[in-house]
């Protein structure tokens, strides 16, 4: 009967409208539950720019400032120490930073805005070990032709003035240099930049 | 993989291959034959058949899965951001309403939730009340029903120690010191619960490990049990009669109805109902009027200062009431009404056995209510408010289930009882009061009246006589 | 069984016996729209400038009064003060302990108060709204002050340069058929403000301290209204499907 073709009809469009329904509003109501997940105003804050007072940091000495959880280096480099990163351009792996690990600013020479003050995230681009200081320029155990640097003691990753990773060493990529900017000549302020990152 | 070309499993029981299911044939088949999963299908949704005339106090069974299922999914959410310190529960709380994305929501989902879980269960607990859905055979589906609820007061009472505020804490506080009032074991039990001198930290802690695995665990089996329990002898229905009684021609009962697609359609509309009274509270009234989420509690807990007034959530304020209405002048009363029992039982008794056993028994309670503190035969009572409701199924001797086909008797009494539980729990929210204490105190009465005096008056009740088939 | 009917029905009017009148607080009904960003904003200044000196507001975050339409930076040059992030929670300056030796219990967070303070006499914000106008001279109190809302309480009256001095004075009314004495209020030293420009000032503190209760509210009654939309759509359509399906009962 045409009748019960109708309802057949009938009942797979209120079926489906139900069902396809239902659907949008479970995944609706489904939103706040994910965005939850999300870092929340604390983590936000917490992870909000920092401010460095660069004004008692010596030439040749390195400051370590906490940025989200992390340590991040600032260090003065003496004008041997910025000759040392021309001289060690053959010796790293990309030594004209094209992968990205850092801002457009920091894509220059001496990875920085300032080329007096090399700021990094302290944490070797490997596994995450902290590499430790080795700015003087002499033969070290890891190097005969050392010229200063950073030494990762985890798996012996190495790193030059500029952050830069030596290569056939097993970490892959330069150190991370984070957005930053000058407030004043003295004080910098990291995890914000210019364009408001 | 092509399942009609390989050889199935040895021990499928010959089961035919799935059909029906379009693209997903193959895969179904497949899964059928390692896994009971068409069984399990027409055994409880497509083949399930039952009574055609559920009306609106059918759509609670249904419903109190729903919020059991809400409740875990925002509690699961809820616990990534509470902390279960003493020092910083409480903040937690507002972390999660302020700074957790879409935590404010969470939040209300959960506290609506709670109340919305009893007021589902009360009224899926007055369906049996109404049909008699205690009855055989169906006395264990009761128990188990019985002690979901049992569980779910403790979920409940456990849970709002958690946001740590005043009420939170003095709530604790009060009925842990309820079992410190029994004789001899009472404060050891009580340090043993607490684990400390008073509500503290690691009193927290345990009853957050309690709310957040311990019981939902044991909910979720019970849940199960109780379904099963259901299944096992069909459901009810609003006449009280069993339709398995009536079988047609295919072997299924004449007024049954598959449960799927039947139920499965008719319970959806319930459920959209509910969500759409749930989302008005939850978004509109929060609060509640302060019965939902009680206002001493935006209160940091403060061991030093008791609130002025003191009230358990409004799901437990009728046994509150009973707990309070018990005073050492009510053990008097008590007393009388032991006395007047015992003379009832005494003059109903067939057996020999009865009529030595109860005025013994009668003996003892009335030295126990002249020895030991009222204090303790309020915590008693309270507890048998709740623990009375496993005898239903042997208290009551009509011969007939349903409300429908009752006499004046019961009907009244139900009435009365309904009137009762209201107003109990009524002042039991309120500050204690003569003329609050006396109702109370009456109201009690009536209470354990509503049970104890059934075995009589539902014999005594004018039935009438239960139709074959399923009426409306 | 007209008898049971009856005493049935007689119970039932029970509840009725506990409105029985219930001598309580009477408060005022604070005039404030939730929807006034301007009033929203002088609150807030009021608050940072008058309350945090001694209470907190821990659970708030400066940054979440862009929900009152300033921008960050406004929100720093106006209302935060030195040494704290836009990020950061509202503390007080003041040490917990030293408070409490000061006027003998710590003072109390105010994040949420306009919620805890609620009760059957009205809202946290009425509460509020009238505590705030009802402070008096009291030379038996240790900081000279009390209150008729919050009787012997331990705060002293923190606006009182902007309210005045108000002390309790007995005047003779007109009440229900004859003449009593009744306890007023009455502003003894004027302040800097009028009365009306007072009542104003705590309208919009109270304002923002129930915006700052709830900071989601008008988040909730928005995504409410498009819920009841969605939920009603999916009513009809289940209804629609029910009905479609019981036709094959009888």
């Amino acid at each position: 009967m045409s009748d019960h073709e109708l309802d057949e009809g009938k009942r797979r469009f209120l079926l489906t409208a139900t069902i396809v329904a239902s659907g949008v509003a479970a995944a609706t109501a489904a939103v706040p539950f994910v965005a939850s997940m999300l870092p929340s105003e604390r983590a936000k804050a917490a992870g909000a720019p920092v401010e460095a007072d660069i004004s008692q940091l010596a030439p040749g000495q390195k400051m370590t400032v906490e940025w989200r959880g992390k340590p991040v280096w600032i260090v003065r480099r003496t004008p041997e120490m910025l000759n040392a990163v021309k001289e060690d351009d053959p010796r790293v792996a990309d030594p004209e930073s094209k992968r990205s690990q850092q801002p457009d600013y920091a894509k220059n020479e001496f990875r920085s805005l300032k080329p007096e003050y090399l700021v990094v995230v302290g944490i070797c681009t490997h596994l995450g070990c902290s590499p430790v200081d080795r700015f003087a320029a002499q033969p070290e155990a890891f190097e005969a032709d050392w010229r200063g640097g950073f030494y990762c003691p985890c798996h012996g990753s190495l790193f030059d003035l500029a952050g830069r990773v030596y290569r056939n060493k097993p970490a892959p990529d330069n150190l991370t240099v984070p957005p930053y900017k000058f407030l004043a000549d003295t004080k910098l302020v990291i995890g914000e930049d210019s364009k408001g990152a | 993989m092509d399942v009609t070309h390989t050889k199935p499993p040895i021990s499928h029981k010959n089961k035919p291959p799935v059909t029906g299911a379009g693209p997903l044939n193959e895969l179904l088949t497949w899964v059928d034959q390692r896994f009971p999963l068409l069984t399990l299908w027409r055994e409880h949704a497509s083949e399930y058949y039952a009574p055609k005339n559920f009306n609106f106090w059918y759509y609670f069974g249904s419903l109190a899965i729903l919020v059991l299922v809400i409740q875990i999914a925002t509690g699961i959410f809820l616990v990534m951001h509470y902390k279960p310190d003493a020092g910083q529960a409480f903040a937690s709380v507002e972390y999660i309403m302020r700074d957790v994305p879409g935590g404010w929501i969470i939040r209300y989902m959960h506290s609506t939730g709670a109340s919305a879980f009893f007021i589902v269960i009360y009224l899926h607990m007055f369906r049996g009340l109404l049909y008699g859905s205690y009855r055989s055979p169906r006395e264990l589906l009761w128990i188990v029903g019985m002690l979901i609820y049992l569980m779910l007061m403790a979920e409940a009472f456990f849970g709002y120690l958690l946001p740590w505020g005043q009420m939170s804490y003095w709530g604790a506080q009060v009925i842990v010191n309820l079992f410190d009032a029994l004789p001899l074991i009472g404060p050891e039990l009580a340090l043993w619960i607490r684990g400390d001198y008073v509500v503290s930290d690691a009193t927290l802690n345990r009853f957050f490990s309690f709310h957040v695995i311990a019981i939902p665990l044991v909910l979720l089996g019970l849940v199960a049990a109780h379904i099963m329990a259901l299944h096992e002898v069909g459901s009810n229905n609003p006449d009280g009669i069993e339709i398995k009684a009536n079988l047609g021609p295919d072997g299924h009962p004449v007024d049954g109805i598959p449960f799927h697609p039947y139920y499965s359609v008719k319970d959806t509309l319930g459920v959209m109902v509910f969500l759409a009274i749930f989302a008005i509270i939850m978004f509109f009234m929060p609060e509640f009027g302060g019965y939902f989420l009680e206002y001493n509690n935006f209160i940091p807990a403060d061991p030093l200062k008791t609130p002025s007034h003191i009230a358990p959530v409004w799901y437990f304020t009728p046994y509150y009431s009973i707990l309070r209405a018990t005073t050492s002048q009510f053990t008097y009363v008590l007393a009388a009404a032991v006395v007047a029992y015992t003379i009832l039982i005494w003059r109903s008794a067939a057996s020999a056995r009865a009529k030595m056993v109860t005025p013994v028994v009668a003996v003892i309670l009335l030295a126990g209510l002249f020895a030991i503190d009222a204090k303790v035969w309020g915590v008693a009572l309270m507890g048998l408010a709740v623990l009375i409701f496993f005898l239903l199924p042997w208290l009551d001797v009509s011969p007939v289930k349903s409300i429908r086909y009752r006499g004046g008797l019961y009907k009244s009494a139900l009435a009365l009882f309904v009137i009762v539980f209201v107003v109990l729990g009524y002042f039991g929210t309120q500050p204690v009061t003569d003329l609050g204490t006396r109702l109370s105190q009456l109201c009690t009465l009536l209470y354990f009246a509503f049970f104890l005096l059934m075995p009589w008056y539902t014999r005594m009740d004018r039935t009438r006589p239960t139709p074959t088939r399923l009426t409306h | 069984m007209k008898t049971l009917r009856a005493l049935v029905a007689a119970i039932a009017l029970i509840p009725l016996l506990a409105f029985a009148s219930e001598a309580g607080l009477k408060l005022d009904r604070a005039p404030i729209d939730e929807h006034d960003m301007a009033s929203l904003q002088r609150g807030a200044h009021t608050f940072v400038n008058y309350c945090l000196n001694c209470h907190s507001a821990g659970y708030m975050r400066y940054n979440r009064l862009r929900d009152l339409g300033l921008s960050e930076q406004q929100i720093r040059d106006n209302l935060v003060f030195t040494g704290v992030k836009v990020g950061d929670l509202m503390k007080t300056a003041v040490a917990p302990l030293e408070a409490k030796e000061w006027f003998g219990t710590a003072p109390p967070d105010l994040t949420v108060v306009a919620r805890s303070r609620s009760s059957e006499a009205g809202s946290g914000t009425d509460w509020l709204y009238t505590y705030l106008r009802s402070f008096y001279r009291d030379p038996k109190r240790p900081t000279g002050w009390n209150n008729t809302v919050y009787v012997n309480v331990a705060m002293p009256h923190a606006l009182w340069q902007l309210q005045g001095e108000q002390v309790v004075k007995e005047v003779e009314e007109q009440g229900p058929g004859y003449m009593r004495m009744v306890q007023r209020l009455v502003l003894d030293k004027p302040g800097l403000l009028k009365p009306a420009e007072y009542d104003q000032v705590v309208a919009d503190l109270v304002n923002y301290m129930t915006y700052m209760s709830e900071p989601a509210r008008h988040e909730r009654v928005t995504i409410g209204l498009g819920a009841m939309i969605v939920i009603f759509i999916l009513i009809a359509l289940s209804y629609a499907l029910k009905k479609e399906y019981w036709k094959d009962v009888h």
